[in-house]
């Protein structure tokens, strides 16, 4: 055996060996990668939305702006107080409901609900919402999210499960719904 | 003694390292560089030490679980003996190390030390900077009370905005379709596994180069730095003049080090642990959230960009301020290393640091905010009722029931939302008043749909007495030539 052989023997061996890690890595990344994206790929399946009851009409007077809680959909059992989500019922005349999400469309933070001015304002950055949702000053770019709703067995019932932000395709559509209205 | 001599001699004849060791300690650095300006740092790195031992002297506690991590804060709060303390190091440790990773950076700026040939030592230190500023924010996070559930909220937000992809960012960095037990877990791993192994692997190659390639010599105006020759004078400046940096500089660093954990520690005694504020139960509206310190001039950069500027500007904005941080020393990569000699270069930190300063002073302000409470808990001013008629002081009611309060203040009290209304009488008449009310406008929304014909004629009743009583009130043209003769203030 010639040494030259030899070397290029060792150098095909480790090149196979390199081939060999390749391959098998690339095994391995693929359900790394789908792992990861778990989260996004779950959502693009099944949705992360759901229908959900926010209770009786009754706690909803014609006319008023209350706030409501409901459990999120999807929860893990660790999640404590992180799967309880407020949203703003506002019965507009006794058949029709918008329901706000608590998030500002600007940042997130949790808007507030003033009965004597009708108006919304959020602590964040200073944004505020007339009544129906509509942006009336500050930061915000749109109105306030608003949840699709039903009325079942005189329960008010959402379509909620996803935390609204501005990117949303669903917040987007509904931003139009609102500007139409 | 010779005991300890033998078995340090045993463990060197099978490690090999005692040699490389003290002539890395005893390497040559210029003899300006033994200098109180050289100690930033070594001081970081101090910082990034303790804040390691407290990490995991708080995660033998911790429960990184969203139903739990309130709780257990409590508990390391009140239940463990010195829990506050060691939260309260974490935390202070926490802070002084990006400011004093600022303050490091700053100082390599000012004195040219990113020039030829550390450019590499520039970009690593970039990224120190990232990722410090990574561990501050994924920190926060972890300390999950009200502040850290509202600020991935604004994370989330942010993120959303990226086009294409925001929404699947958004769920990525929530790790589901909420802020819940998925979120904090995969922050823990950031802030506990992932970013410290980056930031051990960076500090590693940065200390490597300031090893190798040698400090940075004190910059003299006039010492140009040249490419062709700049390693032929270092290499004078350390070998022939230069003096050995253990012991000779390295005592300055040392005794900085240790006034700074004295300082961290003193804190940590005096001003106590961070939080954790409310629980993180997002049902709890009453909740004004607030970052940490180091990101609140970001809070209120956010509360004043113009709608249609903030999505390009939060996402171009930090990408251009990296991509020039690390260009720089591909742009100024020679020449004066004095901030003697380079103006611009002082007055671009003077510029930042001011506007970083204005802005985290206002963020601890936040002018922009509504006053939540100020209609029901801030009455108005006795001298703004006295000798009002009653249409008059039904209008101050309106005012303060309409919550005209929360936004505008009255002899300094109030929200400062919208202008002061001390003295409006006099830049807007009674149709301005009646037009804004109604119509709002300049960033106040319009009161139209919600005051009846009577509150508004009240309101603006009592905004016609807001002037100085020496001063009369705004008049349209037309009101003065009609009364000309009986214009007097009502």
């Amino acid at each position: 055996m010639s040494t030259e052989n030899g070397i290029s023997r060792r150098a095909a061996l480790m090149k196979l060996g390199l081939l060999l890690n390749g391959i098998v890595g690339i095994f391995l990344a693929v359900p790394i990668v789908r792992y990861l994206l778990s989260p996004v790929t779950r959502e693009k399946k099944t949705g992360y939305e759901s229908w959900l009851s926010l209770g009786g009409l009754e706690q909803f007077p014609a006319g008023q702006t209350r706030l409501a809680t409901y459990k999120n959909p999807v929860v893990n059992a660790w999640d404590g107080e992180t799967g309880d989500i407020a949203c703003w019922v506002r019965n507009v005349d006794g058949q029709k409901f918008q329901v706000f999400a608590i998030n500002c469309a600007h940042l997130g933070c949790p808007v507030r609900w003033f009965a004597q001015s009708n108006l919304f304002m959020c602590p964040c950055h200073g944004g505020a919402y007339y009544q129906d949702g509509s942006r009336a000053s500050g930061p915000p770019e749109r109105g306030l999210f608003q949840y699709g709703y039903k009325i079942e067995d005189g329960k008010l019932l959402i379509k909620a499960g996803e935390m609204p932000t501005p990117g949303q395709p669903v917040a987007k559509k509904a931003a139009e719904r609102t500007t139409c209205a | 003694m010779r005991l300890i001599q033998k078995i340090g001699e045993w463990f060197d004849l099978r490690l090999q390292l005692g040699e490389s060791i003290r002539e890395t300690a005893a390497h040559p650095v210029p003899r300006d560089t033994a200098s109180w300006f050289y100690v930033f740092g070594s001081a970081a790195l101090t910082c990034f030490m303790l804040q390691i031992v407290t990490g995991i002297l708080l995660a033998l506690i911790y429960v990184p679980s969203a139903g739990e991590a309130w709780n257990s804060l409590q508990t390391l709060n009140h239940g463990v003996s010195l829990g506050w303390f060691i939260r309260a190091l974490h935390g202070w440790g926490s802070n002084f190390m990006v400011a004093i990773v600022l303050i490091h950076m700053v100082q390599v700026f000012l004195f040219g030390a990113y020039k030829f040939p550390r450019e590499l030592t520039w970009i690593v230190g970039v990224f120190l900077l990232l990722v410090t500023l990574g561990m501050a924010f994924t920190g926060q996070v972890l300390r999950f009370d009200q502040d850290a559930y509202w600020g991935l909220g604004i994370g989330a937000s942010i993120a959303s905005r990226v086009p294409v992809i925001g929404p699947w960012a958004v769920n990525l960095m929530l790790g589901g379709p909420i802020i819940a037990g998925a979120t904090l877990s995969r922050f823990f791993a950031l802030h506990v596994f992932v970013i410290p192994g980056l930031l051990i692997g960076f500090v590693g190659v940065h200390l490597l180069m300031v090893l190798k390639l040698g400090i940075n010599e004190w910059p003299m105006p006039g010492r140009i730095v040249r490419r062709a020759t700049y390693m032929q004078e270092y290499h004078e400046l350390t070998h022939k003049q230069g003096i050995p940096f253990v012991p000779q500089a390295v005592w300055k660093d040392i005794f900085f080090s240790g006034f700074i954990l004295l300082a961290i520690a003193v804190c940590a005694v005096h001003f106590g642990p961070f939080g954790p504020s409310g629980q993180p139960d997002p049902t709890i509206i009453q909740t004004a959230p607030r970052p940490d310190f180091f990101f609140l001039w970001l809070y209120a950069l956010l509360s004043f960009l113009p709608p249609s500027a903030e999505t390009p500007i939060l996402l171009i904005g930090p990408v251009i301020g990296i991509i020039v941080l690390l260009a720089l020393p591909f742009v100024a990569g020679e020449g004066e290393k004095s901030w003697r000699r380079r103006p611009i270069a002082v007055l671009t930190i003077l510029l930042v640091a001011v506007g970083l300063g204005t802005l985290t002073h206002l963020a601890e302000h936040t002018p922009w905010s509504p006053v939540m409470d100020a209609w029901s808990s801030q009455p108005i001013p006795p001298e703004f009722l006295h000798g009002r008629t009653a249409l008059e002081r039904h209008g101050a009611l309106v005012f303060q029931a309409k919550q005209c309060h929360n936004c505008h203040s009255l002899d300094g009290k109030g929200g400062q939302r919208g202008p002061e209304l001390d003295g409006v009488a006099l830049s807007l008449t009674e149709d301005q008043l009646i037009r804004q009310v109604i119509q709002g406008g300049g960033n106040m929304p319009a009161y139209g749909k919600n005051l009846s014909p009577a509150e508004t004629t009240a309101l603006v009743a009592f905004l016609e007495t807001l002037h100085p009583a020496n001063q009369k009130p705004a008049r349209n043209a037309s009101q003065m030539a009609l009364g000309a003769n009986e214009a007097s203030p009502r």
